[in-house]
């Protein structure tokens, strides 16, 4: 599935799975989805980024796993029962990411796909590679490159 | 075929057996050195080297057929006895054998060599055999010869015609070479009539089994050339009369030929020799294979197989678990049925880790280069013992051990061994000793690096830590804790960097590397004697034996190798020493108290310590903490799963497991906590602290 | 039917070559890996040819090849010997110990397939 190449004519049509993360709606390649599973507490990890809920046993693997919103910034009950994980692959890593509910899958065509607008200013890190519309409401294609936490460079 | 190219993979098992070839040929050169008399020593040096040549020569490695070539005419030298090694020939020798080693992995990788360096080499080998080995060119030596014959249009007869007369002699028959044969090798050449004249063929009674009484005439049309016709009788040259005469470049079916001698002999029965007794195949009774010893398994299939037993591992925790919570009697069937299982689990375990496992041989071969190497950079003449060979280790831990060994032996040449007046002066011999050596101790690991060299100085660390503003001017330091500041970042005890202990890289860097394997390092050093490194290190990295403990709710797991006691704490025990730091009193010793709950930031301290839980651990090099905790929950095996790999580094987490329940526990790295921690723990209460 | 050929070398790789050359060319390879383990091999089997290394632990290719002679059944098997010399003199001594041939090494398959075919007098089609 990694080796998947987007087509790149417009008339080509992206597979993107669609999700919710407080009232906020996102979607991801539907080829970099693994499995959607229900919510299990993470171990956490000490000294970990605020947004790294810890880690989860996927069949014998550890998973770490990420809380979305928070790394998205956005304000949200604290995760439970009720969120799922959508667990992705990413630069050959895998992880999971804690989000409210999983909507929908969709084709867009290529043509619809936009990149997001720049803009100015500082605005800390975007984590949205590109922008479309659904029945009139946005929907972000989220960047997991940069959702994927930079490896801990601490090897001292 | 099934397999897509099975040259490349015979190439490919090609470079693993030269890695075995150096390797016996390092061990024949230290025996040799070490006054081995024993002459099939030398010969499996040369038949090592020799070996790598013929390899080398199927795979049109030419430098290293060369190279190889050299090596083995100074080596045959030896074996002759035309060449007695002294001293400096081992050294070249030791040279050429890690020179040899390069070439095999610049082969392997198909980076060239400097040519000045291969030539270099080549001279110092020559030179010592000087004009007693001929010049001669290896690599003309080796190219593949050429098919000679093209027979693949001998149905166009319209060539020469040549007369070949044949005449075996006895010794023929006795090489194994058959008349037959060559006849039919020869009429495939062309078009070719032959006769046989038996005419010498005497009486039956008279006849001798075993002389050759038949010669044969062939005429045959051919277009290949009468070299190539006598090249066919090879094999048979000086064992035969041979003629053979172009009769004429004349179309075929010339009738002008000779009448062929009389009794003409079907050749396919032809007048060898009576005495060969009849040839019985046993088709049923010849061993299929090679019976061999070992097998070569991919790395890849082991690991599979590594993992698939870390899930079985886990598994048969969980279903313990299962049976236990579904209270089930100790005597039913399923619970001794279970314990059987475990007890099988647990032998697989130790198999598969068994196969994984490798002796330490090859990586200290590599350490041995690195001391002469060393030692020839700064002229310190050292003498390299290692001891324990073949004790096996995790082949990931030996593969990660070489970076820090290295760094070591390199500081043991340069730093540990005085100068050569020094040694002198100190009554020491003038060649220093270093002895790397390897030994399994209680389900450890022990690789210990000694030198006879002066020992720490002691006074200089510690001006030099103090200098550099590594601690504090004027404290009164342990020997145990001066030895200890080389292990800071940024300490070097060498006033002047030399090009040899690595720029940058310090004693932390090794000490890192060894904890990063679940290891430990520690120092002994006795003025004026020499010093001792020693690392002891965990046989697998797949499994650990663990104490199983809870912290603020959350499960984690304690090395049980660093555990030395656990101790339930009575009021008394802790002593405040500062504003938030703690030590506790344990058998007239002070060991500062680190709370696991503050240190991986999951709670802040408690202020009673009455009845709390600590584990007393200990260092290698004796540094204690006491680790405080909620609770002990067992002690078991746990399967290690790293989370460098999907995650990095956790600052005071080695690793993670997963328990029976299928929940994820943190493996605690104590030596890397015990460095980390902030010591803070909360305040004893007031009348506890007028008590103390 | 395919020729029997019993392979001796002390070099994996060229008992796997050997046997890869010799798969290919429709022979049916047995290996050895020294003289000794040929010797092993040997009894109990009657190759069609042997091909067998010289310098070789335990027992060396002109011990094995005087060895084998010694054994009637295996008087007048072909034995190719294969060298990485060409020396005469090494080839007097291969032919002194009873060897029927020898290749030199690295040795060409197809050239390696018609000397056994030569010598155990199978044609070379």
């Amino acid at each position: 599935m990694s080796d998947h190449v987007p087509l790149t004519t417009d008339t080509a049509e992206h597979e993107l799975l669609s999700f919710r993360v407080g009232e906020q709606e996102y979607s991801v390649d539907i080829m970099s989805v693994r499995e959607i599973r229900g919510w299990t507490r993470a171990t956490p990890l000490p000294h970990a980024s605020a947004y790294i809920c810890g880690v989860i046993n996927l069949r014998g693997t550890v998973l770490p796993i990420i809380d979305l919103a928070k790394r998205l910034a956005i304000d949200v009950a604290p995760a439970c029962e009720r969120n799922v994980i959508i667990v992705v692959q990413v630069n050959g890593q895998t992880l999971g990411l804690v989000v409210d509910a999983v909507s929908d899958i969709l084709s867009i065509p290529q043509s619809e796909i936009q990149s997001p607008p720049e803009m100015g200013g500082d605005h800390g890190p975007t984590f949205v590679k590109a922008l479309t519309i659904v029945e009139g409401r946005m929907l972000r294609v989220l960047d997991l490159d940069r959702v994927h936490p930079p490896m801990d460079a601490d090897a001292a | 075929m099934t397999k897509p190219d099975p040259m490349a993979e015979i190439r490919a098992s090609f470079f693993l057996e030269c890695e075995e070839l150096l390797e016996a040929l390092q061990d024949g050169l230290l025996a040799l050195d070490g006054g081995d008399k024993d002459p099939e020593t030398i010969n499996i040096c040369f038949r090592a080297v020799h070996s790598i040549k013929g390899g080398a020569g199927a795979f049109g490695l030419d430098d290293l057929v060369r190279f190889a070539h050299r090596y083995e005419t100074v080596l045959d030298a030896i074996r002759n006895g035309t060449l007695t090694p002294d001293h400096d020939t081992m050294l070249l020798f030791f040279k050429a054998a890690d020179f040899l080693s390069d070439l095999v992995r610049s082969s392997q990788t198909g980076d060239g060599l400097e040519p000045d360096l291969v030539e270099g080499t080549l001279l110092d080998l020559e030179s010592f055999t000087g004009d007693a080995v001929k010049e001669e060119e290896a690599a003309t030596d080796f190219e593949p010869m050429a098919v000679s014959l093209d027979l693949s249009d001998f149905d166009l007869p319209s060539g020469t015609v040549y007369r070949v007369i044949f005449a075996p002699e006895p010794e023929l028959f006795k090489s194994g070479n058959e008349p037959q044969h060559l006849l039919r090798a020869l009429a495939e050449a062309g078009t070719a009539r032959i006769t046989c004249d038996s005419s010498k063929l005497p009486r039956l009674e008279a006849l001798d089994p075993e002389n050759a009484y038949l010669s044969w005439t062939v005429d045959i049309e051919t277009e290949v050339s009468a070299e190539d016709l006598t090249e066919l009788f090879d094999f048979v040259d000086g064992l035969c009369s041979l003629v053979i005469t172009e009769v004429s470049n004349a179309p075929p079916d010339k009738p002008d030929l000779p009448a062929p001698p009389p009794d003409a002999v079907d050749i396919s029965n032809p007048g060898a020799p009576l005495a060969s007794p009849t040839l019985q195949k046993s088709n049923g009774t010849r061993p299929t294979q090679t019976p061999n010893a070992t097998v070569r398994v991919d790395l890849d299939r082991i690991d599979r197989l590594v993992n698939l037993v870390g899930e079985l591992v886990i598994n048969q925790a969980m279903l313990s678990q299962s049976v236990a919570e579904a209270g089930l009697t100790s005597d039913s069937q399923v619970t001794s049925g279970l314990e059987e299982f475990m007890r099988l689990t647990r032998d697989i375990q130790d198999s598969v880790m068994m196969i994984r496992a490798q002796p330490v041989k090859s990586m200290f071969q590599r350490m041995s280069r690195i001391a002469r190497e060393t030692s020839g950079a700064i002229g310190k003449r050292v003498n390299f013992l290692t001891e324990g060979d073949n004790t096996e280790v995790d082949k990931t831990v030996i593969e990660r051990l070489a970076d820090p060994l290295t760094h070591m032996i390199r500081n043991a040449v340069d730093h540990g061994l005085e100068s050569k007046s020094d040694r002198l002066a100190a009554g020491k011999s003038e060649e220093g000793t270093i002895t790397l050596s390897a030994a399994h101790k209680s389900g450890r690991v022990i690789i210990e690096i000694s030198d006879d060299g002066d020992g720490i100085n002691r006074p200089k660390v510690k001006q030099i830590a103090e200098t550099r503003g590594l601690i504090p001017p004027g404290q009164d330091l342990s020997d145990h804790e001066i030895d200890a500041l080389l292990f800071l970042p940024g300490f070097s005890t060498m006033t002047q960097v030399s090009d040899l202990s690595g720029r940058g890289v310090g004693m932390d860097v090794v000490r890192s590397a060894i904890q990063s394997l679940g290891g430990r390092i520690s120092i002994t050093s006795v003025k004026g004697r020499g010093t001792t490194f020693s690392i002891s290190l965990p046989l697998t990295l797949a499994v650990l034996d663990g104490m199983v403990i809870t912290v603020d709710g959350e499960t984690l797991v304690v090395p049980l190798s660093a555990i030395v006691e656990t101790i339930s704490l009575m009021d008394d025990d802790v002593k405040r020493l500062g504003p938030d730091t703690n030590v506790i009193h344990i058998r007239d010793v002070f060991v500062p108290l680190v709370d696991l709950g503050v240190e991986l930031g999951y709670r802040s301290a408690p202020t009673d310590y009455e009845g709390r839980v600590v584990l007393l651990i200990s260092q290698e090099d004796g540094a204690r903490m006491a680790l405080l905790v909620d609770t002990i929950e067992e002690q078991r095996q746990v399967v290690i799963k790293g989370l460098q790999a999907t995650y990095g580094r956790v600052p005071g987490i080695a690793a993670a497991t997963i328990l029976g329940d299928g929940k994820i526990a943190l493996i605690v790295d104590p030596v890397d906590l015990m460095t980390r921690a902030s010591g803070k723990t909360g305040t004893p209460s007031e009348d506890l602290q007028l008590a103390g | 039917m395919s020729l029997s050929i019993l392979a001796i070398d002390d070099s994996r790789t060229i008992r796997d070559m050997l046997t890869l050359a010799l798969t290919q060319a429709g022979f049916d390879p047995t290996v050895a890996e020294d003289g000794i383990h040929g010797l092993e091999v040997l009894d109990g089997m009657q190759p069609d040819a042997i091909i067998t290394d010289i310098n070789m632990p335990r027992l060396d290719g002109f011990g094995f090849i005087e060895a084998v002679r010694e054994q009637p059944q295996h008087q007048t098997t072909p034995i190719l010997v294969l060298t990485t010399e060409s020396a005469p003199e090494l080839k007097a001594r291969a032919r002194a110990a009873g060897a029927t041939g020898w290749i030199v090494k690295p040795f060409d398959p197809a050239k390696l397939v018609k000397a056994l075919n030569m010598v155990a007098g199978t044609g070379t089609a």
